[in-house]
């Protein structure tokens, strides 16, 4: 416990130090959204309700692959092997798991605030969809940071991260698209207990497999 | 002759499916009519490709539990014909679907699944390509493998289930076996079935022994 807690102060104290990356992030949020702002509500001054959603959901999806995808690539490789000496595989998987996580929340969480002020804000039943926002959040950040270990052993890192990790999102982005209409539409919990049900059985599937996989990618 | 009386067997089994599936008696179905018979040919490229899908994630966790590079040409190989198996489900699906739906491509959660499955695998050999050393490849693919199998199954067992779905036994339409066939055409359905499972891992193995020869000629001259 101990390991992952310091693991992911590690983490959060180099992000603190070189803060371009983290503001590289911010500003890929900010300018994508203004960038559909520009080009959706400025020309046609109306958005319909399902774009709206989906377009959401892609920034969402973009901006959690780019900041993602330098999760292990970000360090060099000898300080990788150190802290193969000093840490579980287990502890340190767990640890990048949940800092991604409060990364993707945080940047999940601005971005709705950011995309609302912009484009306006059409989600009636607010707290179900920051319910399926932080669902997201969990889900992304669990397979992606494994996805972000298997490519970072490759050459060609970004573009083979974006081959692999758009199909394997494809069943929860779209079960969280639904959930988040049913949202919009202002529908209570209850009626949407079946997608939250399934989109938390997807997380713990990954988040699962994450755990357990990744000691393999560790070894090499 | 010991080992090989599955090669017969699936030779029969598919002479006799391909024979009785287009002569024997199927049930007169408003819109469906003789299409019906694609039943035959359609379903079981689904069976083959997951049986095949599976075979290929066993043999994956059993090359990250003992690291025996032939796993490896196993899993690779199974993923291969599961690919082709999927392309020809779709391709017979498409088909099927222009007479009776009116659309090769009509908005369905099945099709969508299957698609994803494909570029799934096709990411897989993406994956095994950029990769030079063997054991690192093999490793590497090996978890994605694992990791991709595991998020493609609640796409095509779950999420067709909470939709609406052209396809029966989905989405409140019931499921073919219901009321559609008959006993005759189970018949012929099952023994398809199987036949064609058998046919995918038969070519599976010819494609893993001659990989595998290479590799010994590889490595001895």
């Amino acid at each position: 416990m101990q390991e992952i807690k310091n693991l992911i102060m590690k983490d959060i104290i180099l992000e603190w130090r070189q803060k371009y990356a983290f503001n590289g992030m911010v500003l890929y949020v900010v300018s994508t959204v203004f960038m559909c702002y520009i080009s959706f509500k400025l020309k046609t001054n109306s958005i319909e309700a399902i774009t709206w959603n989906t377009l959401f959901w892609i920034i969402i999806l973009f901006s959690a692959v780019n900041s993602i995808t330098k999760s292990f690539i970000q360090e060099k490789a000898g300080r990788q092997l150190y802290y193969y000496q000093i840490a579980k595989p287990s502890s340190i998987i767990l640890a990048k798991i949940i800092y991604n996580f409060i990364l993707m929340i945080f940047l999940g969480f601005l971005g709705f605030f950011i995309y609302s002020v912009f484009m306006g804000n059409k989600a009636e039943n607010l707290w179900l969809y920051l319910l399926s926002l932080t669902l997201g959040a969990l889900g992304f950040s669990a397979s992606l940071t494994l996805i972000a270990g298997i490519a970072s052993k490759s050459d060609n890192t970004a573009g083979l991260m974006a081959v692999l990790s758009f199909p394997i999102l494809l069943p929860m982005l779209s079960m969280l698209i639904k959930l988040s209409k049913n949202a919009m539409d202002g529908l209570a919990f209850s009626s949407s207990y079946d997608e939250i049900l399934v989109i938390s059985g997807i997380d713990l599937i990954v988040i699962t497999l994450s755990y357990m996989l990744f000691p393999f990618l560790w070894k090499s | 002759m010991r080992k090989i009386w599955w090669k017969f067997l699936a030779a029969g089994l598919l002479l006799y499916s391909v024979i009785f599936g287009l002569i024997g008696e199927v049930p007169r179905q408003p819109i469906l009519n003789e299409t019906i018979r694609n039943v035959y040919f359609h379903v079981p490229m689904w069976f083959g490709m997951m049986a095949l899908m599976i075979s290929s994630l066993t043999y994956s966790i059993k090359y990250l539990r003992q690291g025996q590079i032939q796993d490896d040409v196993y899993a690779v190989e199974y993923a291969n014909v599961a690919i082709v198996f999927g392309v020809l489900g779709f391709i017979t699906g498409s088909i099927w679907g222009n007479y009776t739906w009116g659309d090769p491509l009509p908005k369905d959660p099945k099709i969508i699944a299957v698609e994803v499955g494909l570029l799934i695998y096709s990411a897989y050999f993406v994956l095994r390509g950029s990769f030079e050393d063997e054991q690192k490849k093999a490793r590497l693919s090996a978890v994605y493998n694992i990791f991709a199998f595991a998020s493609f199954m609640p796409l095509v067992w779950i999420l067709p289930r909470l939709t609406d779905s052209l396809h029966p036994g989905n989405g409140g339409n019931p499921a073919f076996g219901k009321y559609d066939m008959d006993s005759n055409m189970r018949m012929v359905f099952y023994p398809a079935i199987l036949a064609w499972i058998l046919i995918g891992v038969w070519i599976a193995s010819l494609r893993i022994r001659i990989k595998l020869l290479n590799n010994y000629l590889q490595e001895n001259i």
